[in-house]
């Protein structure tokens, strides 16, 4: 099973029926798959504070959320991780690209990279990498990790990861 | 009339409603007015208001009203071609849109000068946007309550407050008996 097909069987196997994107090159596949599968809405958003907004109302609306994204947007949803889906216990599992590791063409992404786990861990986040192919198999039962524990989780999804899938 | 004016008069209008209240004096006037469980104070995250009452107005068939502010919708502008390219025909989004940012000391917003919100929601593909002024406000909420489209309610009023305590409550309990009265 190619990873898209895991990732999207983790969020099926979760109930997941809401999901916010933004896009990223490395998240072109799985976005595709999003956005044909009947048994989720896929609301694409303009910038991640947005979509984190869309999903904590989905999920008090009764659906179960996520959201897909680059990395980068660790540095514009600070404020709406701390004081929306922290303070209010909002469960919200974070797929994210992470661009900028081993293997990026894009010296910039570098940039943000450096900063992405250290970020996370001063948010106290519960973050995964995903390095390898078969890391993916993890993911259903990190997704349950976040609806459990009402937390956001982060799934740092690196060049390797895509490249070996 | 100044923005509790206009809340003061929706209470009757919105008290059984799904109700997202904007960070700050919406929400403290809408709890000191007509504190419900149907009601989402939001207690942070400025600009978001708008957002989380369309995933909630997406993900359930009830109808929802966001209250949210001229300066927070600016602080959030691509909400509006969210909304626009996502039709939700029980969202109605209330812009109460006095001009400045009034939580903060009543400075000037950009909507207080040369920037249209109302033609900015038309432009961002919002099908159906009413701009009214303060006095017009319960007709129309009321009027987009009856109907069945979605809607998106620009009230001009002045800017004003009035002194209102603010919110003590736990954001969970908040949240929790929110949720129960989306599925009750």
């Amino acid at each position: 099973m190619s990873v898209n097909d895991v990732i999207m069987s983790a969020l099926h196997e979760n109930n997941v029926e809401f999901v916010t994107t933004v896009p990223c090159k490395q998240l072109a596949g799985v976005i595709e798959k999003i956005e044909q599968d009947s048994n989720i809405l896929h609301v694409p958003s303009n910038r991640e504070d947005e979509g984190m907004g869309l999903c904590a109302g989905a999920y008090m609306g009764g659906k179960r959320p996520a959201i897909i994204m680059q990395n980068t947007a660790i540095g514009v949803t600070i404020n709406a991780l701390a004081t929306l889906i922290q303070y209010y216990h909002i469960p919200l599992p974070m797929l994210i690209s992470y661009r900028g590791e081993i293997g990026e063409p894009v010296a910039c992404q570098v940039e943000m990279a450096v900063h992405t786990k250290a970020l996370l861990d001063q948010m106290k986040i519960p973050t995964y990498h995903f390095h390898a192919p078969e890391d993916a198999n993890e993911l259903s039962l990190i997704l349950n990790h976040s609806f459990m524990a009402r937390k956001p989780v982060a799934i740092l999804m690196d060049a390797q990861f895509w490249a070996r899938a | 009339m100044i923005r509790s004016d206009i809340l003061k008069e929706l209470v009757p209008v919105l008290s059984d409603q799904l109700v997202v209240t904007n960070i700050g004096l919406p929400s403290q006037e809408m709890h000191m007015l007509d504190d419900q469980p149907t009601n989402f104070y939001m207690l942070g995250t400025m600009g978001l208001a708008s957002s989380i009452g369309l995933g909630l107005a997406l993900a359930q068939d009830k109808k929802v009203i966001a209250i949210d502010g001229d300066g927070s919708v600016l602080m959030n502008l691509g909400t509006l071609p969210t909304i626009g390219n996502n039709e939700c025909d029980n969202y109605i989004l209330l812009i109460i849109d006095n001009g400045s940012y009034g939580s903060t000391g009543d400075q000037t917003t950009y909507s207080g000068m040369k920037t249209s919100l109302a033609e900015v929601a038309r432009a961002c593909g919002c099908a159906h946007v009413i701009e009214c002024s303060a006095e017009e406000t319960v007709a129309a909420v009321t009027d987009a309550i009856a109907g069945d489209k979605g809607t998106i309610i620009i009230s001009k009023c002045e800017s004003g407050n009035i002194p209102v305590p603010v919110i003590d409550k736990d954001p969970v309990m908040i949240k929790e008996r929110f949720m129960a009265s989306v599925n009750a």
